[in-house]
């Protein structure tokens, strides 16, 4: 038995053989190969593996230790639970591209150098985007493909800060980054808060996650982020700008959350929200903060999956996104409601629930440092949580208005999928100590006590209040919100703008102008030139040429090869010598 | 059982009892945040009963009012074909 095998690599190489199984055979293997995965993650030893040299550099295809294994963890649970909710669809290629997505964000997780990890960085990148493409609408193409061009800038933006950092260190090891962000250090980060959506990068996220497929979007909601999470944890910590950064995203999702009308756009607003917290909290750095950071990731990935499940079996069952569309569903899909609201528990933070527990330890930790204004903005970000994922939007999908729709439970597997994760989110409430031993660091914090109950009991319970006197307020009304989309997707029709009307005017404009003026005076120059080479410069030449042809003739003719005309010549020479110098002479 | 719970959220006729429940449940909240035992207080505002449930309402409004400003009045809700 070998102590490590890569459960990304079982992932990528496991995706392989999807496309030619059929039927209940292939159902089996994809939930197969996550269930191994798991049990790989589970079995293997902190350690360095696959250490090798490649262009001069040390290579380590992967780094074991704690937060790597915590991410393995439930990115391999995850990656069971999508399987399953995900095990319906008929066509292979969204199976596959979910299986690279995942190994490849296992590949980052466990990537011990910068080169592993950029690899595996962009195969989550391409694996990713063909979920939103699967979904074939035309809004899903190019949201798919504004999806793609924004990580590829990301991506390209993280591979020179990878090759200025190897330079300067002359280590490509990948690990915490010392001595202060530069340039090199401030483009690897850039890359890292991009894929982490933190504003102003953030509106990739929120543009493409909704146009995914309805697994798709599952996946998307736990992977990608998370996996930036992870390398800030690792690379980042107790960089003090995070911790704005994570304060300002919190709230910024949430603001967002109110304007929002599509379900899962207000989902993804607030994934930009919880990740918030992750990324102040690895701003702050404590290892209490830090511990609370990854372990709110864990709980994250679990409720935000259900959240997402929930939001997309109703997409699945009426066809509907929209809030101002949907209403009146409690009585045809109790079960999803049922399971949607652990979820949202979850996320909202209620005693018992996993956010309770891992989202306090952040606040707890910003207290601890002394920083009241991340605490109260945090706090703040909490009422909102409730506010739109365990209020406004059960509430517009569920209840409301009941527009008459036809719908019955989604299949037995999406419910089942959504079952898992809830008693995770539940087990995780409960017996918080299993989730705290797997941390990076020792915990010692314990979320129970009847202050921390009753406060966020108080906060959630009023926020509620709020909500059931401003209800009319919160209205679903049928717009889209703008975000910093806005400046690529306008910015991209400006200079389309600019190529197509003034510039190609301009380019107009040149040729008409060469067309009347410019060729007809050209050419005219060009018949001049040729009446002067003709009339001119060559009747000189011919005349120059007829001139020698003629002294040549005359010439020719005093050479007549009779040796008595040359003795002659030179006789008659001579005399005319001689009397030339006897003249001369005298 | 998940259908009843359900149903007495989603239900028009249990109305009142839902609004009789959801204020008996805001009461305790706000005795059981006066009667626990405060440990030691980081804040000033930890050391205030019923803060939390001020707090809460306050965010939760203000959360409300201040997004809608910014969506209507800073134009940041556009209609759905804005883009196209």
């Amino acid at each position: 038995m070998t102590d490590f095998v890569h459960p990304g690599l079982l992932f990528i190489l496991g995706a392989l053989p999807i496309p030619f199984l059929k039927g209940p055979v292939r159902k089996a293997y994809v939930l197969l190969i996550p269930t191994l995965a798991i049990l790989a993650v589970l079995t293997m030893h902190p350690g360095g593996y696959g250490a090798a040299r490649f262009i001069g550099q040390e290579i380590m295809m992967a780094k074991v230790d704690k937060l790597s294994i915590l991410f393995a963890t439930v990115f391999s649970i995850m990656a069971l639970i999508g399987m399953v909710y995900a095990l319906h669809l008929t066509h292979a290629g969204q199976h596959v591209a979910a299986f690279v997505y995942v190994g490849s964000a296992l590949g980052v997780v466990f990537a011990g150098d910068y080169l592993t990890l950029f690899l595996f960085w962009e195969g989550m990148t391409f694996a990713s985007a063909y979920l939103v493409f699967a979904q074939r609408s035309d809004q899903a193409l190019r949201a798919g493909f504004r999806y793609l061009m924004v990580h590829i800038t990301g991506s390209v933006a993280l591979l020179g800060g990878i090759i200025l950092h190897g330079f300067a260190t002359g280590s490509l090891l990948f690990g915490p980054i010392e001595g202060g962000l530069g340039f090199a250090t401030g483009l690897i980060l850039a890359g890292f808060l991009l894929n982490a959506a933190v504003p102003p990068l953030n509106a990739w996220l929120t543009d493409a996650y909704p146009e995914a497929t309805v697994t798709g979007a599952v996946f998307m909601s736990a992977f990608t982020t998370k996996t930036a999470v992870y390398v800030l944890a690792r690379a980042f910590p107790g960089t003090d700008l995070l911790v704005w950064l994570g304060t300002v995203m919190a709230l910024y999702g949430v603001i967002y959350a109110v304007l929002e009308n599509d379900c899962r756009r207000l989902l993804a607003y607030h994934i930009v929200s919880q990740v918030g917290y992750m990324v102040a909290g690895i701003g702050i750095g404590t290892e209490m903060a830090v511990n609370g950071a990854v372990s709110h990731a864990f709980a994250h990935i679990l409720y935000k999956a259900l959240l997402f499940m929930g939001a997309g079996a109703v997409i699945h069952v009426t066809g509907r996104r929209k809030l101002t569309e949907l209403g009146g569903l409690y009585k045809t899909l109790p079960v999803t409601l049922a399971l949607y609201m652990v979820g949202a528990f979850a996320i909202s933070a209620f005693p018992f629930l996993s956010g309770f527990v891992t989202k306090s330890m952040v606040v707890a930790a910003a207290g601890q440092d002394h920083r009241a204004l991340v605490v109260l903005a945090l706090t703040m970000a909490s009422s909102g949580t409730f506010l739109h994922t365990g209020l406004k939007l059960p509430y517009y999908m569920f209840f409301g208005t009941d527009q008459g729709l036809e719908a019955r439970e989604p299949p037995r597997n999406m419910l089942v999928a959504m079952g898992m994760a809830a008693v995770l989110c539940i087990a995780i409430g409960v017996f918080p100590q299993t989730l705290y031993a797997l941390l990076p660091y020792p915990v010692d914090f314990e979320p129970y006590t009847g202050v921390h109950v009753t406060e966020s009991l108080g906060v959630l319970m009023f926020t509620a209040l709020g909500f059931v006197i401003f209800l009319r307020a919160l209205d679903p009304e049928n717009t889209i919100s703008i975000d910093t989309d806005w400046f690529y997707r306008m910015g991209a029709r400006r200079f389309m703008w600019l190529a197509e009307k003034p510039l190609a005017r301009y380019e107009k404009a040149v040729s008409d102008v060469s067309e009347t003026a410019a060729l007809p005076f050209l050419h005219g120059m060009a018949r001049a030139g040729l009446r002067i080479d003709l009339h001119g410069v060559d009747a000189f030449v011919n005349a120059v040429a007829r001139t020698i042809l003629a002294g040549g003739g005359a010439l020719r003719r005093l050479q007549t090869g009779v040796v008595t005309h040359y003795a002659l010549a030179m006789i008659a020479g001579v005399i005319a010598a001689i009397a030339v110098f006897a003249v001369a002479w005298q | 059982m998940i259908k009843r719970v359900v149903d007495f959220f989603g239900d028009e006729r249990h109305a009142r009892k839902r609004r009789r429940l959801f204020y008996l449940v805001l009461g305790l909240i706000v005795i059981a945040d006066v009667l626990v035992f405060r440990e030691h207080a980081e804040y000033l505002w930890e050391r205030l009963p019923g803060w939390s449930a001020l707090y809460g309402f306050g965010s939760c409004v203000l959360l409300i009012f201040v997004s809608k400003f910014l969506g209507h009045q800073c134009g940041l809700m556009r209609r759905e074909g804005y883009y196209d």
